[in-house]
């Protein structure tokens, strides 16, 4: 039953992967659309980013001090002047763990 | 002109320092299949199967819950079909491999491995082998995404929950848009999506997760339309 369950999930993922880059031919996009996708990043990626800091596990919004807010603030900052991906995810994750642990 | 090789390590390189998330992921995923009292094999064979961290961790809390097969699989279709929108953006740099070769490397595109290659990709849209680089940051994420779940299904949750290291992956995110908020067009894309999906969170099957793209990407269509 559940080994079922998951190769059909694993059919459907992949399935999800595959039919726009093997499956659908890119003319069929128009000119309009394929300029559109140069937001795909900037479209799904806060997708990511806004529940992971603004919600908690139990589903509830967090409080205005939340130290993740802080944090996030500081990977941002470090982020965009650095251009570093480490420093940005480090930065963010020790000034977090500066609140919660020493303040 | 890079080689396949040069190119298959910047994308190693590209999607290391994203390692910081996707090994502490790796492992609660894993646990968290055991501690729900799953067969630790099935948990394991979804890392291979299904390939896909959010998605994976839906699936073993709604089958746990006592969730339907058919509520199961259909989440992990909505979570999932944000890849869509990544291989619609990539087609444009795979078009000229073979029908195979483009399922092959299907199997591997993931979120972060997709962004640091669609990166590189538009500032190097002559080379050749282009995909050598989106294999190397696929292959990547494969391998530490097999072994991290493997080590949360082997030690059980061992990173202490104290460290709230789940924090990483919305920096990991960050990390990877915080460039484009220099451009207005995209900070506006970025504030609709994250407002939406803040908004449409409760929304069945985790469907927020592409509900707010597809709001983002028509409020980016406007901003072009206005633009010019």
């Amino acid at each position: 039953m559940t080994w079922s369950t998951i190769i059909i999930a694993g059919i459907v993922t992949y399935f999800t992967r595959m039919t726009m880059i093997a499956l659908v031919d890119r003319d069929l996009l128009g000119e309009k659309v394929k300029e559109v996708l140069a937001y795909v990043p900037s479209a799904v990626f806060p997708a990511i980013i806004f529940p992971g800091i603004f919600i908690n596990d139990y589903g509830t919004f967090i409080e205005i001090n939340d130290p993740k807010i802080f944090g996030a603030i500081i990977a941002i900052l470090v982020g965009y002047f650095s251009r570093n991906v480490i420093a940005t995810i480090l930065s963010g994750l020790s000034s977090y763990w500066v609140i919660i642990f020493l303040l | 002109m890079l080689t396949k090789t040069q190119l298959f390590s910047k994308g190693f390189l590209a999607v290391a320092p994203h390692m910081f998330s996707v090994i502490p992921f790796g492992i609660i995923c894993g646990a968290i299949g055991i501690e729900l009292g799953f067969d630790p094999v099935l948990v394991y064979a979804m890392s291979i199967i299904i390939f896909g961290g959010a998605s994976q961790i839906v699936f073993l809390q709604l089958l746990s819950g006592g969730a339907s097969a058919l509520i199961a699989v259909t989440s992990v279709g909505v979570i999932n079909s944000r890849h869509l929108l990544y291989g619609a953006v990539l087609s444009e740099y795979l078009e000229k491999l073979s029908f195979i070769k483009k399922l092959l490397i299907s199997y591997i595109v993931v979120d972060q491995g997709f962004a640091e290659s669609n990166k590189f990709f538009m500032k190097n849209r002559s080379e050749h082998h282009l995909h050598y680089h989106l294999i190397g940051s696929g292959v990547t994420l494969w391998i530490f995404w097999q072994l991290s779940t493997l080590a949360g299904i082997v030690l059980g949750s061992f990173v202490p929950e104290e460290l709230g290291l789940k924090f990483a992956i919305p920096l990991t995110f960050i990390a990877i848009v915080v460039q484009d908020l220099k451009k207005i067009d995209h900070v506006i894309v970025m504030i609709t999506c994250g407002l939406s999906s803040l908004l449409f969170f409760d929304a069945p099957f985790k469907s927020y997760i592409i509900i707010s793209p597809i709001i983002a990407l028509f409020v980016g269509a406007l901003v072009l339309k206005l633009k010019k």
